[in-house]
């Protein structure tokens, strides 16, 4: 299987990446942004075939270390 | 002999380059980002430092910024450029330097003396000085240089690369490789040879209290040769 | 929300400081306004239980501008330059967070600086983690360097200064304790004093978010099993925003438009606006829509109270207003005029139109709490007899080795290299020495500062542990060749409500200010931070002393590392044999108990300033003071530096060998000198009554002792490095 996952930071957690990179968009003309959050992106193939399973694992991973808790989410968002 | 340096939100090495030069005799002037044009100067120099908080990539939202369409024209008609580490970031995000510079290759931002060895004096920048092998300073997180194999091939049958780590005696090898740079290049010129983005600083070398004393035998030439 | 007691106690407050409230308020607060209580009334900002002693404390000299009470201390250095210094603690945080909440801590203490008028020129930090073997200390220990490098890199300012320990009693509570120094011009120092009114309260920085709502309540209370709960609090720290606005404050702290500013550090808002009302004997006015939000529906409670960073909070005079506002426009920055200074004494909030708090600031601040806590004393322990044959067995070099790889004493560089040590280009002695030196720019002098702590000697006997430390870093100043000037203490403790942990708290400040009164070398600021502790076991008693001092002409400074061959190296200062609380004991023959060293203010003061003298008359070529692991471990780290080498021969004393080699006794320095200048060198040192060894001349590559045991330097230097790289990259 391959999962794909996105880390995002959690809503009320400053992003000084997003802030700025909105900043410099608005600066090149792009005025009608509303907010730029950054994330990141991962894809994990896993030689799980077990899609439940296979997001479970992915799940775990991403509790115990692509994200960080305190301040990111993350979200499964395709497997196959 | 007249240099401009470009301060931009967060350089942090714009002071330092600016003590430097006037040392060693330009008269120097700083100009601020936002501005459109840079004034009438014979050297333009991107400092190192965290523009924008080397957020997204580093040199990346520098590179965007409105003084860069007149420093990228300044370039174009052969004036002399030269980035310092961030600098050098935003040289290669301009595109008028080859190449992309990485997170270092053991992910630690590393603060030390190395040495380096000039591969090419066949430039402005090298030309006259009579050591092969100089001591700098170097103080990053992403100067893991990298290029495309054409790319490289490029630069090489061009004698682009400016210089190498090395250690003492020169020789150059991964072991004195300090960030993982592809041929252990530190620093490298446009095809023109008019453009210089080097990952050490020699403006912290400039005073036998400091670090060591090879950053003034790099200014002190390169205002001799500009005279 | 009707608030009541069992509100208050969420909120951190006892039932009778609630009642207090009560009766201050003549009714019940709103939860607004029991919010900016407790925020107010707790340990970190009240300073409720350390008050009474820290009174106690000398911080009044010569030098000293600015002593304890404003943002940070200031000194005087003579040419219109003052020095602004300050060392506070993010230990809770990191401990949750290590990367935000090193990075946050740093942040924290150059806005303290910063806020002063002065541009921060160096950080220095001291960092403790758990044992090494303890599974969590790794990561910690990564993400604190990450976090620090990461932040103070960011802002250009060198990191030239620290110290990292290990031990077992800091498993469920790091420390991290940053501290900044700053140049500014002694006549536009900035304070925190309204002044005034009608004058306009402006708000400048980042936006307002829920970040740390409460994190100085965090700071209040020990970890239990319920930790992951309090993570949400933690902030992040933006250093690229910080040094816009370091450089735009700066700008417009060139002019004359500001009466008065302030950091938004813990407690944010409420903290910032209360201390400046309350020092300006004023009240202030604040109408919290007009304050820059970063999320939609924030409530009144929590812009209060959030620890949003990279924020200040300024009082401008009238009609400035613009020409401020240009300034932050500029550097790209939020700029709001959010209030107004009043002459009712009064924090007065208005939200949606409508008054939604209204204290009489004195309550907050004058009638806070203070609380003389029980605390017991404690005993100087008995001295250890040392059996002779436990030595036997011992081979001196591999016990040197051992304490060399010693996790407490090896080299840091694997740590210190991640910092930019040497940007702003007057970075003239790196990490690694006894103090780090940078110019002051442009001019011929130059400040030195360390930081230390020995929370071992603290832990056996709090009373002595506490001078030691200011002794040693007073010996770490004139081991560079600097004039000690002032200090500043972070001190690190468990819980105040515990009598133990509170007499380990009174006895060392009393040890602190034995010894800063005697040295003439006082306090001029500092912070408390109590609770380090997990559910009872609290941290050993942690102060940590960061000192600062002046080399009028920075040529004469000294490093540690052995200069020239055949050169004479002698050690000053008395050595006694003091085994117990050593490396030497606790490491080698495995003995935790007994005293520490003793402490000598006079020979303290005598050998420092006798050694100062001699480095005045250009007679010193290398110094370095003798503290963990003796004699024989401060010339192994001379030899390893310098790449030299030593025959060292043990004077004629009655005591042991080994004794003599690893005894930590105090007030001790080895000095390098040339062969002509030994006679000298040693009248002076005679005329001063200052005991003197002579340990021997330096030679090439090779340690000998007493001409039998010998080994090379790169297998010492070995010994000293590889410890904490291959415990990182394991």
């Amino acid at each position: 299987m391959r999962i794909s996952v996105i880390i995002t930071l959690k809503k009320d957690v400053l992003d000084p990446q997003g802030k700025v990179i909105h900043q410099t968009l608005e600066g090149m003309g792009f005025d009608d942004i509303n907010e730029v959050r950054q994330g990141k992106y991962f894809e994990i193939d896993t030689k799980e075939t077990d899609r439940n399973k296979a997001e479970a694992k992915v799940e775990e991973m991403c509790k115990k270390l692509l994200a960080n808790l305190v301040i990111e989410n993350y979200k499964i968002i395709d497997s196959k | 002999m007249k240099s401009s340096v470009i301060t931009f939100p967060g350089s942090n090495c714009d002071r330092d380059i600016d003590v430097a030069l006037k040392k060693f005799g330009f008269k120097n002037k700083m100009v601020w980002h936002a501005d459109a044009e840079i004034p009438k100067s014979d050297l333009v120099v991107l400092p190192g430092g965290f523009s924008y908080g080397d957020y997204l990539r580093c040199g990346s939202m520098a590179s965007k910024s409105k003084i860069m369409q007149s420093v990228i024209n300044f370039a174009n008609s052969g004036g002399m450029v030269i980035g310092i580490c961030n600098g050098f970031q935003i040289l290669v995000e301009t595109g008028l330097v080859p190449g992309v510079l990485l997170r270092n290759k053991y992910l630690e931002f590393i603060c030390k003396n190395v040495f380096i060895k000039i591969n090419n004096k066949n430039n402005i920048y090298f030309k006259n000085i009579d050591n092969d092998v100089l001591e700098f300073h170097i103080a990053h997180n992403e100067g893991n240089y990298f290029c495309t194999n054409d790319q490289l091939k490029e630069i090489e049958d061009n004698e682009q690369v400016a210089i190498n780590y090395c250690d003492k005696n020169g020789n150059i090898g991964e072991q004195f490789n300090p960030n993982g740079s592809i041929k252990n290049i530190a620093g490298i010129l446009n095809k023109e040879k008019n453009v210089l983005g080097m990952m050490p600083h020699p403006e912290r070398m400039i005073d036998p209290s400091l670090s060591g004393e090879d950053g003034s035998l790099f200014f002190s030439n390169l205002i001799n040769n500009l005279k | 929300m009707i608030v009541n007691e069992q509100i208050a106690i969420e909120h951190g407050l006892k039932n009778d400081e609630y009642k207090k409230i009560c009766e201050l308020l003549n009714r019940t607060p709103n939860i607004t306004e029991l919010g900016i209580f407790s925020a107010m009334w707790n340990e970190h900002c009240s300073y409720k239980s350390s008050k009474l002693h820290l009174k106690k404390l000398p911080t009044k000299g010569k030098q000293v501008i600015q002593g304890p009470g404003e943002n940070a201390g200031v000194i005087d250095i003579g040419d219109n330059d003052a020095i602004v210094f300050k060392i506070e603690s993010h230990n809770h945080p990191s401990f949750i967070e290590p990367y935000q909440g090193a990075a946050t801590g740093v942040g924290g203490i150059m806005r303290d600086v910063f806020t002063m008028g002065a541009r921060p020129i160096a950080n220095l930090n001291s960092i403790h983690f758990g044992s090494p073997q303890n599974k969590r200390t790794k990561n910690l220990l990564r993400g604190v360097v990450n976090g620090i490098g990461g932040y103070g890199n960011c802002m250009g300012v060198p990191t030239i200064a620290g110290q990292t320990s290990f031990d077992s009693s800091y498993n469920g509570n790091i420390l991290v304790n940053a501290m900044t120094l700053g140049l500014v011009k002694k006549n536009k120092i900035f304070y925190s004093k309204a002044a005034g009114l009608n004058k306009p309260v402006i708000y400048v920085g980042s936006k307002t978010g829920r970040d740390g709502i409460h994190g100085a309540s965090m700071a209040s209370a020990s970890f239990d099993d319920k930790i992951e709960e309090k993570k949400p609090t933690v902030q992040v720290g933006d250093p690229f925003t910080e040094k816009l606005l370091l450089e735009a404050c700066l700008e417009l702290m060139a002019g004359d438009s500001i009466i008065a500013i302030q950091d938004m550090g813990a407690a944010g808002l409420t903290s910032s606006s209360i201390e400046m009302a309350s020092k300006g004997n004023l009240g202030i006015e604040i109408n919290l829509n007009k304050v820059p939000c970063r999320e939609t529906k924030m409530t009144p409670y929590e812009i209060m109270l959030s620890e949003s960073q990279e924020r200040m909070l300024i009082i401008l005079e009238n009609g400035k207003e613009d020409q401020a506002k240009k300034i932050f426009d500029k550097w790209n920055l939020d700029f709001a005029v959010i209030g107004k200074t009043t002459k009712s004494k009064k924090i007065e909030l208005y939200f949606n139109e409508e008054q939604v708090a209204n204290i009489p600031v004195n309550t907050l601040v004058e009638n806070s709490p203070m609380y003389d806590r029980k605390w017991k004393k404690i005993k100087l322990p008995k001295k250890n007899k040392i059996k002779k044959e436990d030595l036997k067995n011992l081979k001196i070099i591999s016990v040197l080795k051992k304490i060399l790889s010693n996790p407490n004493i090896c080299s840091k560089e694997w740590i210190w290299q991640q910092y930019d040590h040497t940007v702003m280009g007057d970075t003239i002695q790196k990490p690694g020495g006894d103090s780090g030196v940078v110019r002051v720019h442009g001019t011929n002098k130059a400040v030195a500062a360390s930081v230390d702590s020995s929370a071992v000697y603290c832990w056996a006997h709090p009373l002595t542990g506490g001078k030691q430390i200011v002794c040693e870093s007073f010996r770490n100043l004139i081991s560079v060749g600097a004039k000690p000037i002032a200090i500043t203490n972070c001190l690190n403790f468990g819980s105040p409500e515990n009598e133990e942990n509170m007499g380990e708290f009174v006895e060392c400040i009393q040890g602190i200010g034995e010894a800063a009164e005697y040295l003439k070398y006082p306090v001029v600021s500092g912070n408390v931070s109590f609770y380090n502790q997990t559910k009872n076991e609290g941290i050993k008693p942690t102060p940590s002393i960061g000192g600062v001092g002046l080399i009028k002409d920075y040529k004469k400074m000294i490093t540690m590392d052995f200069k020239e061959i055949d050169n004479i190296v002698l050690v000053i200062g008395k050595t006694e044999g003091h085994i117990d609380q050593s490396v030497f004991a606790r490491n080698i023959l495995d003995e935790k108990n007994g005293p520490p060293p003793e402490i000598n203010l006079f020979n303290e003061k005598n050998n420092g300033e006798t050694l100062l003298k001699l480095i005045d008359n250009n007679l010193i070529k290398s110094a370095h003071d003798v503290s963990l692991g003796g004699i024989i471990t401060a010339i192994a780290k001379m030899c390893i530096k310098g790449n030299k080498g030593i025959n060292v021969k043990k004077p004629k004393y009655l005591i042991n060998e080994m004794e003599y080699l690893f005894a930590e006794d105090q007030g001790r320095y080895i000095i390098e000198i040339n062969k002509k200048d030994f006679k000298k060198v040693t009248d002076i040192l005679n005329k001063n009554a200052v005991h003197f060894d002579d340990l021997g001349s330096i030679k090439e590559k090779e340690l000998y002792i007493n001409d039998k045991t010998k080994v090379t330097i790169d297998e010492l230097r070995s010994s000293n490095k590889k410890w904490l790289e291959e415990y990182m990259s394991k």
